[in-house]
């Protein structure tokens, strides 16, 4: 049996986590404000496009992460519009929204196939790159790395400690209250969703310029399901979708890695264990009294 | 349920009338596991029905659903295309096996075509390719590029077919170089670019500096050439996008023939259920252009024991072999037969590792 380097498999860790911790951060703060988007996969994807097409044609990869947001943006916008103002049904716009997603993607995809986008440079941190194992693990990724954990980060102290947070848990927990006090109701909500569009973009495009470096047809193939499933799992808090991640991603990396080391463990096993292991210890954490958010799902209109 | 009676009538009705309108034209459908752009497996047989298609013309209309799962949706996908009109249905994933046949049950006029399954019906064929003949080569390859002696294969489902190609592989890279090690990793995927990338890297981690896939996207081969000095070859479809390196060569599916003689055969009315399996003589099974990152003598053997393939005078699986628990399976000059190589569900000797079940 030949050794897994441990260093090598938590900085693989740190990278297989980060697409699904961009798109459950966004749809995060979009099931916080109390909307209910199942369009993750979709945005995701056209995000995947978005971002490889105009990195290829511009050869930025910097643009092409720009172009992610902004794609997985604009469709989330059509989710918004759809849920907001003509207040239909948040289940079935996002089941269609990530099916149109599906779609559009592989239109767009059309002449992209087999072409290489340019690369993203390591971010150059110096000095602290070189330390013995931690420079590895932590110091020596691309800057998408660092932003999905400063999103982590920000988007924690943003529901915590802000006023900005306060309104949009307000809007999410009852929205008949906050309309009453006199927020915005639709208007925090659009944001909250453009905002999920925008993660959920990012998210599909680092697997498209970063992970796998190419555009395939379907390439995120329910990455943004898990997401989904990452946030209620995590009981819509920012630290346990990042810990929820890390356990996802980490455990189907190590799994691939003791199969390749030749571990006697049934295969069988070690293939469920990514979706077993991230279950298990988040349904324990989340005994205490954690609950979803209490407008969560439900169309709002002023005059009701 | 009187309203599901009603919808299921009212698409009966649909599916009826639909083959009325449709009986000068024949219908052919493809049932496809991955999305047509995939660069490997389903855009291989998508190319098929092109070419069936264009031999046709007016005659014949396709359709196709792509991205269809494995498993009980499958039943659903195929009942809608025979209920469409459907003639002929095509469904090229191991996994529509059952719901092929199940769904064949309840359409007898219609003829359905498996591919790489083992089950037949009165209006079910099977149709399969000797992708293990191109493993072959694949393994020769292998074994002469390896420097660190370690090769790494991405597995999809343990089904005869995958350890078929594993098996192959094995035998012809240990002939080429007896130091050779196989390091498998089973996918439990078709389709899944971001796991077939990170199960590369972990293999490339692992020391292996030649990858083998029987995976469908192209995602291992972009893994490699991020890494730089690992082998890679195409696999199903040519991926010539990564030629000359990573990608040295590689095992290209050629459906459009039978795709062609079987639509023929409905419209004449001469369908009858048949199991094919060919290999690189009649061209079902063809190897992509090596490369001159390969040398050019271990070129020459490879496309020598290819010939050899293609003229019948060479089978891979010939004895003396031994199964992984080394007892004996083909004696020396035994060549094995389909039967067992249909149904095979064991590592030859030397693989590690178990097969999972």
């Amino acid at each position: 049996m030949g050794a897994i380097d441990p260093t090598l498999l938590l900085a693989a860790i740190m990278v297989a986590a980060t697409p699904i911790l961009l798109a459950a951060l966004g749809e995060l703060v979009v099931e916080r404000a109390g909307v209910l988007n199942l369009g993750v996969e979709g945005m995701m994807i056209t995000g995947a496009i978005c971002g490889f097409a105009v990195a290829v044609n511009s050869g930025s990869p910097v643009l092409g992460f720009v172009a992610a947001a902004a794609g997985g943006a604009a469709l989330s916008l059509l989710f918004a519009l759809l849920t907001q103002l003509a207040l239909a049904n948040q289940v079935a716009s996002g089941l269609a929204l990530t099916l149109f997603g599906l779609g559009l993607s592989s239109l767009l995809g059309q002449g992209y196939q087999g072409i290489k986008p340019p690369p993203t440079p390591r971010l150059d941190l110096g000095p602290l790159s070189d330390i013995p194992f931690l420079g590895r693990v932590l110091f020596s990724h691309d800057p998408m790395v660092y932003l999905a954990l400063g999103l982590v980060a920000a988007v924690w102290a943003l529901l915590k400690f802000t006023r900005a947070g306060l309104i949009l848990r307000a809007v999410g927990e009852n929205h008949d209250a906050a309309h009453a006090l006199g927020y915005r109701v639709v208007r925090v909500r659009v944001m909250a969703i453009l905002f999920g569009g925008a993660c959920a973009g990012l998210g599909g495009a680092y697997i498209s310029l970063i992970r796998v470096p190419q555009w395939t047809e379907g390439m995120t193939s329910g990455a943004g399901w898990i997401a989904l499933a990452l946030v209620v799992f995590a009981s819509w808090k920012a630290g346990r979708v990042l810990l929820g991640a890390w356990l996802f991603g980490g455990v189907s990396v190590l799994q691939l890695n003791l199969q390749a080391a030749g571990l006697a463990i049934p295969v069988e096993y070690l293939s469920m264990s990514p979706y077993l292991i991230t279950i298990l210890v988040l349904v324990i954490m989340s005994a205490d009294r954690s609950r979803a958010p209490g407008s969560l799902g439900r169309s709002f209109h002023a005059s009701q | 349920m009187t309203l599901t009676r009603l919808f299921t009538t009212a698409a009966l009705a649909l599916g009826l009338a639909s083959t009325a309108m449709a009986q000068d034209k024949t219908k052919v459908g493809f049932i496809y596991v991955g999305p047509i752009g995939d660069g490997g497996w389903t855009y291989e047989h998508d190319k098929g029905r092109l070419a069936v298609e264009a031999e046709f013309g007016d005659a014949v209309e396709t359709v196709y659903q792509e991205s269809v799962p494995e498993g009980a949706d499958a039943e659903r996908a195929i009942t809608q295309m025979a209920l469409q009109g459907a003639d002929l249905i095509f469904t090229t994933s191991f996994g529509f096996m059952e719901p092929t046949l199940a769904v064949a049950e309840k359409f007898p006029n219609v003829k359905f075509e498996h591919a790489t399954g083992y089950k037949t019906a009165p209006n079910v064929s099977t149709y399969s390719a000797r992708f293990y003949e191109g493993r072959a080569v694949q393994g020769h390859i292998a074994g002469k590029m390896t420097k660190s002696n370690i090769i790494g294969y991405i597995a999809s489902y343990p089904i005869p077919e995958v350890i078929r190609g594993i098996n192959s592989a094995y035998i012809h890279a240990k002939k080429a170089n007896p130091d050779v090690e196989f390091k498998i990793i089973w996918a439990y995927t078709w389709f899944d670019p971001a796991k077939e990338a990170d199960a590369a890297q972990a293999l490339i981690e692992q020391g292996a500096d030649v990858i083998l896939q029987h995976t469908d996207s192209t995602a291992p081969q972009a893994a490699a050439e991020k890494a730089g000095n690992v082998v890679t070859f195409g696999q199903a479809s040519d991926m010539a996008e990564y030629a000359p390196f990573p990608r040295v060569s590689s095992i290209i599916d050629d459906w459009a023939p039978y795709y062609i003689a079987r639509t023929r055969a409905v419209i004449d009315g001469t369908w009858e259920t048949t199991e094919t399996w060919d290999g690189i003589g009649p061209g079902m099974v063809a190897i992509g252009e090596i490369t001159d990152a390969v040398p050019a003598d271990v070129k020459a053997e490879a496309l020598a024991m290819k010939d050899a393939m293609a003229r019948g005078e060479y089978h891979p699986f010939t004895g003396p072999l031994n199964k992984q628990d080394g007892s004996v399976w083909l004696t020396e000059g035994e060549v094995a037969d389909d039967g067992t190589l249909l149904g095979m569900d064991f590592y030859v000797e030397g693989l590690t590792g178990q097969i999972p079940n």
